[in-house]
């Protein structure tokens, strides 16, 4: 399968939204092209493992390698294997989604639905990339349309978030600027540097080289995907985005970080991770515990869940710093997992709030009474972010913790029970929120009259639940998917030891 | 001979031609419509950018006074395609000026300047050339005859330029003193590093430094943008600006070789008060015009790092960046022109509320600003990413790091600009600017090459094989 048409499909479907005309056409379109993609992804699925029946090979699959700045080495080489499979998925369903959840928006909707799915070209490009440029490229794509997102549709203090989101994400990028530099003129290949991902992981880059760019490399994608002490532009971004652009910012926009770590980072500076293992691993804990107590302090049910993500993609990095296979294997799970789990939890925050018009914990109550659809859709949300059996938050946590514990180091096996203890404190607040908002007496007799979710609604959290649902309740298709990649990325990592 | 002379000097006679043909139309008898006079003009224009592409060849003329080769021919190319776009956007302002054959003449007069000073193979020619290339400018920033800031302008504008000129004359004459040759291709063999030199190379390095407004000495820079009409002042940042940094490149990297360390240091220093002082000033200013300014400052900055690299990637990322910077610049000084000529507002507190009343002017402006912050898919993230990569290749990591957290300062003011125009309200917006079709060309022009020239690798990767190692 030719991987470019998952680029271009969703940039033709966005320049056919600007040429639309009316809300309905602008709609229509917008929806058929992310239902295509999600169409396009799965083509890819199962491609991709008949091929790799066929070959028995963990290699990247249906590459395309075409010179770029040639004269600099820099190719647009895509390609792709399970891990990367796993997010192109991921993102699909968050975009069709994302655009079922905003089909009543009716301000400047075209330019709505125009930058949200230039976002997912920008993600697909990133997740495809095996071109460190090529990535960067795509990387800092999905930055601006965010911006815009936020500061044109969001509520609240939106510009404030808008511009500080915006600014911390470019200084990630600024970061990770020198961390690709340093790696093109330390490597050769062919006598020349190079960019590309497989190159480089071929060539050793010299250990002190690595200790001086690894964290640039680390911290930079690291701020992407709220590595303490630069998670503080996720509670504003996520409170303020509007809905779809919450799902998207939480869901994917900071997935791209985490794989970065992986695939950049730790992948191609092996040596350099293991020496900042613990640093890593201490940030994240942090994270995890902080992001934790954070969110139990918290009344806007959007703030909750910021907080939260900021817990949730800490587990994303402790299972990435662990370094072992199976705590890497249940990052990238954790990641597909709180993609799909927080997106589902701002579908229904969105759902709430386009008709209480509150988010506010102690406002909100008896909603199970009145909007029992929606209700439902919280309460599973919640339940699957507090890690139920059953759904997929908890496989990855699982195997997460069960990757850390295979640490034996004091320090790590630390860290993994206090980011066990941190499940209580997410059981607290979650079902604090969820009871407090579903259960109990009508606060509000306005409230009353409130209609259910509709047609789209219920179609976008129906999508979303499938997959959390097939996750959980069958992991070993996603484990299989993402492992024999998890294997190259370990391989590499064990080499060192 | 006389056939070499004509095919190598082919761009400077079309120029000279025109600059005729309007001297005839503003002696003759006959009154001539403004517009008939720019729309010709603009036609010459296209057909002189036209010729740039057309036998391409190297040649010396004039005892290596003249130098031209296909990169020289393209750099060219670039300036005249710049000119014709400042053209086309000035069009709304110059409809109902009175002198409109005298302003083609000074400008395309400049442009003749810098052609010689882009071709000289000798300081003196190159002196000639960039005088040439100034002068005229004073009178043009004069050009809005009845305000009060324009002709203080123009005066700022003489009086600075005359003091580096004669900075630049000094250290052409200390380095003709000391090596006894003003030629390009002897000096290199005659240059060995003494202390007098050394002196009048810095002193040739500051004349240089105040045509591109280097720090410290960009102050002339914002009051020469704020007070000079639009279509002035886009030509003074992007075109007399690229001119100068072509000559800069090719006369660091092949004349004075020899003195590499020197420069190199030199270019370290300046780039990073440059950037920080330009993102730094341009951070609190709320006139267009000189927040360009400022913003311009900090991308020569950002230029003089992708020198400092001192490779091939050096030289072809810098006039890649020029090109870029062309169509970003103008057209972000396009929008700014056609508003201001048609609204008189400059401020950037005026542009809230832009998208309410006139969505595609507003997105052009956003594409270019995009565009000067280096966002991708536009050609400013190539353009800057190649620019620091560069830089990055002579192992100056701390310079590499300083310079990309400036980026993200950059953007910053880049954003501000952005909100206003789609997020913030105004009670009086910017009423709805009908654009006139010339006007209009220049801008899809300019929005085009932000989009293409970057993605595109073309033109990238031609660039790096007509331009020069170090």
């Amino acid at each position: 399968m030719n991987l470019s048409l998952l680029i271009i499909l969703p940039f033709v479907t966005a320049l056919a939204v600007l040429f639309a005309s009316g809300l309905k056409q602008v709609r229509t379109i917008s929806l058929v092209g992310s239902v295509a993609q999600l169409g396009l992804s799965f083509v890819l699925l199962s491609q991709y493992l008949q091929q790799r029946l066929v070959d028995k090979t963990s290699r990247m699959l249906f590459e395309t390698d075409m010179g770029w700045f040639q004269r600099m080495n820099i190719h647009y080489h895509i390609g792709v294997d399970g891990i990367s499979i796993a997010m192109i998925l991921l993102t699909a369903f968050v975009v069709v989604a994302g655009v079922l959840v905003s089909w009543t928006t009716e301000t400047l909707s075209k330019e709505f639905f125009f930058l949200l799915i230039f976002l997912s070209a920008g993600a697909y490009g990133f997740f495809i990339s095996l071109d460190i440029f090529t990535m960067f490229f795509f990387l800092e794509v999905a930055v601006i349309p965010k911006f815009l997102l936020i500061g044109i549709w969001g509520s609240g203090k939106k510009e404030y978030s808008a511009m500080k989101l915006a600014l911390m994400l470019m200084g990630g990028s600024a970061l990770i600027f020198v961390g690709l530099a340093g790696i093109y003129f330390n490597t050769s290949y062919n006598g020349l540097h190079t960019f590309d991902l497989l190159q480089i992981s071929q060539s050793h880059i010299p250990l002190e080289v690595q200790m001086f760019f690894f964290p640039f490399a680390f911290i930079g994608f690291g701020i992407f995907t709220a590595l303490f002490p630069f998670h503080t532009w996720v509670p504003d971004g996520h409170s303020s985005a509007p809905t779809a652009a919450s799902m998207f910012l939480a869901g994917i926009s900071m997935k791209l970080g985490g794989y970065g770590c992986l695939r950049v980072a730790t992948y191609l500076m092996p040596e350099a991770a293991h020496a900042y293992q613990w640093v890593i691993v201490v940030l994240a804990t942090i994270a995890i515990i902080y992001g934790a107590f954070a969110t139990m302090m918290q009344k806007d049910l959007k703030y909750i869940n910021a907080y939260s993500s900021i817990s949730h993609c800490g587990f994303v990095l402790l299972g990435i710093g662990m370094l072992t296979r199976t705590s890497i294997a249940g990052a990238v799970m954790q990641m597909v997992s709180h993609g799909l789990m927080t997106a589902l939890f701002f579908a229904a925050i969105g759902m709430v709030y386009s008709r209480t018009h509150t988010r506010m914990v102690d406002k909100l109550g008896g909603l199970l009474k009145i909007i029992p659809f929606i209700s439902t859709v919280f309460v599973i949300a919640g339940l699957c972010s507090l890690g139920l059996p059953g759904f997929s938050g908890f496989v990855a946590e699982m195997t997460v913790f069960m990757g850390s514990w295979q640490n034996p180091d004091t320090l790590y096996r630390v860290a993994t029970i206090l980011a066990c203890a941190s499940i209580v404190v997410t059981a607290v607040y979650i079902l604090r929120a969820v009871g407090q908002t579903v259960m109990g007496p009508i606060t509000d007799k306005h409230y009353e009259g409130l209609g259910d979710a509709a047609w789209n609604e219920k179609l976008a959290a129906g999508l979303l639940l499938a997959g959390i649902v097939a996750i959980g309740v069958a992991p070993f298709w996603l484990s299989d998917l993402i492992g024999p990649g998890v294997e190259t990325i370990n391989k590499v990592l064990t080499v060192i030891k | 001979m006389v056939n070499d002379f004509f095919i190598l000097m082919k761009q400077e006679l079309v120029i000279f031609a025109i600059i005729f043909i309007l001297l005839f139309i503003k002696v003759g008898s006959k009154e001539w419509k403004n517009t008939d006079i720019m729309n010709l003009v603009n036609i010459l224009l296209g057909i002189n950018f036209i010729v740039g592409f057309f036998g391409g060849k190297e040649g010396i003329l004039f005892n290596e006074m003249f130098i031209t080769n296909p990169l020289l021919v393209f750099e060219k190319s670039i300036l005249s395609f710049g000119t014709l776009i400042i053209s086309l956007q000035s069009y709304s302002w110059l409809k109902n000026h009175k002198h409109v054959p005298e302003f083609y003449m000074l400008l395309l007069s400049t442009l003749l300047g810098m052609f010689y000073m882009i071709s000289s193979g000798n300081l003196l020619m190159f002196y000639l050339g960039l005088e040439l290339s100034t002068i005229p400018l004073a009178a043009l920033a004069n050009f809005d005859l009845d305000k009060r800031r324009s002709s203080e302008a123009a005066m700022k504008l003489i009086i600075s330029s005359a003091f580096s000129s004669g900075i630049l004359l000094l250290g052409i004459s200390f380095m003709y003193g000391t090596t006894g040759t003003l030629t390009f291709s002897e000096l290199p063999l005659l240059i060995t590093g003494d202390s007098l030199q050394v002196f009048a190379f810095i002193l040739l390095f500051a004349g240089f430094a105040f045509k591109i407004s280097v720090v410290p000495f960009h102050l002339w820079t914002a009051d020469v943008y704020e007070g000079a009409p639009v279509a002035v002042t886009s030509y003074l940042s992007v075109i007399s600006k690229g001119a100068v940094l072509f000559v800069f490149v090719s006369v660091l990297y092949k004349v004075f070789k020899p003195l590499a360390l020197t420069w190199y240091n030199m270019l370290v220093v300046l780039s990073l008060l440059t950037i920080i002082i330009g993102n730094l000033f341009a951070l609190r200013q709320n006139n267009f015009k000189r927040f360009l300014a400022f913003s311009s400052i900090a991308q020569v900055g950002f230029i003089l790092i992708g020198i400092s690299g001192i490779s091939q990637i050096g030289s072809s990322s810098v006039i890649y960046f020029v090109l870029v910077y062309l169509f970003s610049n103008l057209g972000a000084f396009g929008v700014v022109s056609v508003v201001s000529a048609l609204t008189g507002k400059e401020e950037i507190d005026d542009y809230k509320g832009f998208y309410k009343t006139n969505p595609v002017l507003s997105w052009i402006l956003t594409i270019s600003l995009f565009s000067l912050a280096g966002v991708p898919p536009t050609a400013g993230f190539f353009g800057k990413f190649f620019l620091l990569l560069s830089g990055a290749g002579s192992n100056n990591y701390p310079l590499i790091i300083v310079a990309a957290l400036n980026m993200v300062i950059s953007f910053y003011y880049y954003l501000r600009i952005v909100k206003a125009i789609f997020m913030d309200t105004n009670a009086q917006p910017i009423e709805k600017v009908s654009v006139p079709s010339a006007s209009k060309l220049a801008l899809y022009l300019c929005v085009a090459g932000v989009i293409l020239v970057g993605v595109f690798s073309g033109v990238y990767n031609s660039i790096f094989n007509l331009s020069f190692g170090f």
